[in-house]
């Protein structure tokens, strides 16, 4: 044996799972999601996922190319970006205005910051709500069997009945992705069973989320308004697929739960006092903000000293 | 119910390749090589010199001061010299160099007195001077560990039967070969402190072990056998501690605060070699394995044995391996080859022909916690990599950066495939030595 071998640092062996097979994970989670979007609202919801997911690629590409970084879209993580953006979007949505949010989403919130990793918001969600502030009415615009319709938490606000069986299969107004509570429950089953999201917080947002409407909704504790509250606004898609991003998320494990009670404590507060009946993106990319002082004061106690 | 601790992986095991060999003697015929320094502490000082004949298990380096150990000679022959030698780190070692001459004449044994008549003292330096030290790869000799300030206030004595590293087989093939050497071994610890209480741990993935441990054990009162969970880094020190007996130290501590002493499976044995039969440390259980290996197998070594020498015993490659390593995949050293001498520490010679390491790049970190979920530590390894990579000592260090074992898992998990444990060693050493100053 003549040639000389490699040598490295321990540990000698790596785990199978990557970043690439991560998302990978969530893309094939959202599937189903976006499977009964293009269902629900036909053949324009997959034109604008389709959009979507290449704005977002093709900007990566672009940028790090431009820039002489080494390109990353195959990392997946655009494509996840494209595809949450699109679950968050109305279906009859003008393209143009998708591929503006979609660039908004990987350039401005992403790339800027020096990519993966990097951003402190969601860029999906930075997406959304860059859409939502520039074109109002386009974004709150739900044509639902080709009329334009509420959102049934507008409705529930307008004192209006809901079906709540409607509501949690997904025939409801509504973005392409966040109707239906049974697609999205699939996709997140997936994620936890995967291990790719920690369920502290989901569990904890939608917690006190719940307490939070109970409370001082001033309904009340009825059974009815609180699942239409859950399932409705896109809650379940933001609390297991966006507020789980791990870039935009505590490190920590008590951080988590403190960034899950921010979160349902200002979606409520978004859902009962602010003009819109929804709320999740913005208090979501508000939470993110946080994130870098919440990491910082919980750093957990290390093992011998209190931690284990 | 198995005991544990938080945190840990999951790795491929791969002890099935060489679990089912027995332990095999081999005798090597090439020259010999002794480091003198296979342990924590000062060199042993050489008390031969070139030309002289020795005999196996005569004393060819003497102990320098306290925390130091003696070295002896695993085979009979003339002695060569001198010199540096590379050892598996890859440093540069004073050895003593033995050309073997194949008779294998054994020096006459250190003559041994029932332990009974024995005081504390005296058993301790009968280890002292056999040259004992931490078998499992840290090298702290035997009879520091054995010497706390107060003996009266150790309440366990606990063997480290974990073997948590995938593909050693070593450990295990000693507790089923060797099960009563290592419970009496065990029983001339608990001699020596009247309040302990004697401990087996073994990882519950080797129910055969425990079986023959526990029915060795039944009638003696004061050692129980414990099944601990099977999980990387089980056998961990303070892991190891915190399972057994729920109290947990940090790594400013010694084992000894928390009324406890823990010592390797093979360490035991050489104990009970020594205080009994009178024979000094002189060879060890080295699992040679891996899928690049003809034969797997476990064999007993004399240490100074080089590993090209042992890997020609288990018929050499099969495949062209990608990555050799002395000790297990998760912490042990890469060698660049084979020319070096095994020592009181080697556990394995493991030979893979895959190098997931190079296989892998690194890229960005994306947050995850996985490293923080699984660190025995309960450190945040992702940002400790950041600190050191920033060359931020004090933030470094107020993150508990000290507080590392090292024991690889972040960069085992890490999705990104960064270089997680290699980044937090470098500045732990940094720091370690800013702070000696």
């Amino acid at each position: 044996m003549n040639e000389l071998k490699h040598v490295s640092s321990n540990p000698h062996i790596r785990s199978n799972m990557s970043t690439q097979k991560i998302m990978l994970l969530v893309i094939a989670s959202l599937l189903p999601a976006a499977g009964f979007g293009i269902w629900n609202f036909g053949a324009g919801a997959l034109v604008l996922i389709l959009i979507c997911v290449g704005t977002c690629v093709l900007t990566e590409f672009l940028y790090t190319k431009g820039m002489k970084k080494a390109v990353t879209i195959s990392d997946l993580s655009a494509a996840v970006t494209g595809l949450l953006l699109a679950l968050n979007l109305p279906s009859n949505l003008p393209w143009w205005m998708a591929v503006i949010g979609s660039v908004f989403a990987i350039l401005i919130a992403k790339e800027l910051f020096g990519g993966l990793g990097q951003n402190f918001m969601n860029p999906a969600l930075a997406g959304r709500c860059f859409l939502m502030i520039c074109f109002a009415a386009h974004m709150t615009d739900f044509v639902y069997d080709g009329v334009s319709s509420a959102t049934p938490l507008m409705l529930i606000r307008q004192g209006n009945n809901v079906s709540l069986i409607d509501m949690i299969i997904g025939r409801i107004p509504g973005t392409i992705g966040e109707t239906s509570v049974i697609a999205l429950m699939l996709g997140a089953v997936l994620l936890i069973v995967t291990g790719v999201i920690d369920v502290r917080i989901p569990f904890t947002y939608i917690v006190t989320f719940l307490i939070f409407i109970g409370l001082f909704s001033r309904r009340g504790w009825d059974p009815g308004y609180l699942i239409a509250e859950l399932c409705g606004g896109g809650l379940m898609l933001g609390a297991f697929f966006m507020a789980t991003d791990y870039v935009t998320s505590p490190i920590t494990s008590r951080g988590r739960y403190i960034y899950g009670i921010i979160l349902g404590v200002l979606t409520g507060i978004f859902r009962i006092f602010s003009s819109s009946a929804e709320g999740v993106s913005f208090a979501i990319i508000i939470s993110n903000l946080l994130v870098p002082l919440i990491e910082l004061v919980t750093v957990p106690k290390c093992f011998g000293k209190g931690g284990e | 119910m198995a005991f544990t601790f938080r945190g840990g992986i999951h790795p491929f095991d791969g002890k099935a390749m060489s679990k089912d060999k027995p332990i095999q003697e081999v005798f090597p015929e090439g020259e010999m090589v002794y480091p003198l320094s296979q342990h924590i502490g000062k060199p042993a000082v050489p008390i031969v010199k070139k030309g002289d004949r020795v005999l196996m298990g005569q004393k060819i380096a003497e102990a320098d001061g306290y925390v130091s150990a003696p070295v002896y000679a695993s085979v009979s022959g003339t002695i060569k010299g001198i010199e540096k030698r590379r050892t598996l780190t890859g440093d540069m070692v004073n050895s003593i160099i033995l050309e073997n001459d194949g008779l294998y004449e054994e020096a006459p044994r250190i003559p041994v007195r029932p332990i009974a008549d024995m005081t504390r003292g005296e058993v301790i330096n009968i280890i002292k001077e056999a040259g004992i030290v931490g078998m499992g790869g840290a090298g702290f000799p035997t009879h520091v560990k054995l010497s706390p300030k107060n003996p009266d206030k150790i309440y366990y004595v606990i063997v480290n039967c974990a073997e948590c590293e995938p593909y050693l087989t070593s450990d295990y093939r000693r507790m089923l070969e060797d099960s009563e050497k290592l419970v009496n071994g065990l029983k001339i610890m608990l001699a020596l402190y009247d309040h302990a209480e004697g401990i087996l741990a073994v990882e519950d993935n080797k129910p055969d072990c425990i079986k023959k441990l526990k029915e060795l054990t039944i009638d003696e009162a004061r050692i129980t056998v414990k099944e601990l969970k099977t999980k990387y880094p089980q056998g961990s020190e303070r892991q190891l501690i915190y399972a057994a007996t729920k109290r947990a130290i940090n790594a400013s501590m010694l084992p000894a605060d928390a009324g406890c002493i823990v010592n390797n499976v093979d360490t035991v044995c050489a104990i009970y070699n020594a205080v009994i039969e009178g024979r000094p440390l002189i060879r060890r259980v080295i699992t040679v394995t891996g899928d690049a290996v003809r034969f797997p197998q476990n064999y007993l070594v004399p240490c100074g044995m080089s590993y090209e020498e042992l890997l020609r015993e288990a018929g050499g490659f099969k495949k062209e391996p990608a990555k050799i390593i002395s000790g297990g995949p998760m912490m042990g050293f890469a060698l660049f080859d084979l020319s070096v001498p095994t020592t009181k520490t080697s556990s394995a010679l493991l030979c893979l022909s895959k190098d997931e390491v190079a296989d892998s790049k690194p890229t960005h970190c994306i947050n995850c916690g996985r490293c923080a979920e699984v660190c025995p530590g309960r450190v945040l390894p992702s940002k400790l990599a950041d600190f050191a990579e920033h060359n931020d000592e004090e933030r470094f260090l107020k993150y508990n950066g000290l507080e590392c074992c090292e024991c690889g898992c972040c960069s085992y998990v890490c999705p990104a495939k960064r270089q997680l444990t290699q980044s937090i060693k470098s500045m732990r050493k940094i720091a370690l030595s800013h702070r000696k100053k």
